[in-house]
């Protein structure tokens, strides 16, 4: 009986992380559709490898216990944890170097960081 | 197992609209963030391969895939800006 | 060595993660092959700050839940964004100053950016960040300040 309710209690707990991470997984699958340019996808795809793909990682670590799966499950969520930034940044990096800016610019302060060479590009 | 086939579902889902980005998207930089997302999915798909089967071992590979993944994306955006992946980055000074 | 003994440690706990067997001769073959890359590491000279950051204060393991309720908040926010019906982005460049002095510090500030959805470090230079922002909200100097000032506090100090 004891045994039953803790599988109960875990499967609602893994339930709860699975349906949350998915959620956040297909709406960011779906912003990437949505949004008009490439500066605001990268948002979207943010949402879908931080909080989805940790989330539905965390359900299944937690449905698969005190194991060696657990182990790989943490070393697999702490790659996505270090390489996911940097590959966002490297394809926003990428895209800004190519000259592509970002669609209904507010507010642009490039200049003040990269100093009077990008002064002069946006003078041109 | 029900809720492991339901996450399954979903990803499914989520890798097919990655896709339609990927075939849609207007520059090649849209296509790199596609092929980084996919692969992010497909980590977590094959994890839960592992699960669905009972066979623990598909974590090794969504661990190598993870790290694949990020190497191949970097080096993808390395080409388009260099057109090269053999040099040394020209942006770098002598260190 | 302080630092060949810690990469020593970390290596053998990654491979004794991955591979899960406990019996002597693989045990013997595990700690030969981690103090081959040791030695390896020690000949690249690789055994500085960057490789093996122990300068980092306990504390990072705290920034790193503080860290993960951000990163929740700003996704809903995100999502919210993604599901209202007329998007209401309204897309920044900011420039951002960065408290943290080292260079681990700039790459945990920067990465934390990244991390968190709505906010991306584009460039780095003259000692700020170039951040785009999807929202007006995520461009506030307010919460890069708070942020910044948190991986100033676990940077540690470099020898």
């Amino acid at each position: 009986m004891d045994a039953f309710s803790l599988d109960l209690l875990r499967d609602i707990a893994s339930g709860i992380f699975f349906v949350v991470g998915c959620g956040f997984m297909l709406v960011g699958a779906f912003g990437m559709v949505r949004l008009p340019d490439v500066w605001s996808r990268l948002h979207a795809a943010g949402v879908v490898d931080t909080v989805g793909a940790e989330l539905i990682l965390l359900g299944m670590a937690v449905q698969a216990g005190l194991t060696q799966a657990t182990l790989k499950l943490a070393l697999i969520g702490l790659f996505l944890f270090v390489t996911s930034p940097t590959a966002t940044h490297a394809v926003a990096n990428a895209s800004f170097i190519a000259g592509i800016r970002p669609t209904r610019l507010r507010r642009n302060e490039t200049a003040d960081v990269l100093g009077d060479k990008a002064r002069a590009e946006a003078k041109s | 197992m029900i809720m492991f086939l339901a996450v399954a579902a979903a990803l499914f889902v989520a890798i097919l609209l990655v896709l339609i980005r990927l075939f849609a998207g207007p520059t090649v930089y849209d296509r790199v963030l596609a092929v980084n997302t996919f692969g992010t999915l497909t980590v977590l798909f094959l994890s839960l391969v592992g699960f669905i089967g009972e066979r623990p071992d598909f974590l090794d590979i969504a661990i190598l895939y993870a790290l694949i993944n990020f190497v191949s994306t970097i080096a993808i955006l390395k080409f388009f800006r260099y057109r090269a992946l053999g040099q040394a980055t020209l942006n770098t000074e002598e260190s | 060595m302080t630092k060949a003994v810690g990469l020593l440690i970390a290596l053998f706990a990654l491979w004794l993660a991955l591979s899960g067997y406990f019996k002597p001769f693989l045990l013997t073959l595990g700690i030969l092959s981690c103090l081959f890359t040791v030695y390896l590491a020690h000949r690249m000279k690789l055994l500085d700050d960057e490789a093996v950051p122990l300068q980092l204060r306990p504390a990072l393991l705290l920034y790193w839940g503080w860290l993960g309720g951000q990163i929740f908040k700003s996704a809903v926010a995100v999502s919210r964004i993604i599901l209202s019906r007329d998007m209401a982005i309204s897309q920044n460049l900011v420039a951002v100053p960065c408290p943290p002095k080292t260079e681990m510090g700039h790459v945990i500030f920067a990465n934390s950016i990244t991390l968190t959805p709505g906010t991306i470090t584009v460039e780095a230079a003259n000692g700020k960040f170039l951040v785009q922002s999807l929202t007006d909200d995520g461009a506030n100097p307010e919460g890069f300040a708070e942020m910044g000032r948190r991986v100033a506090q676990i940077e540690g100090q470099v020898k």
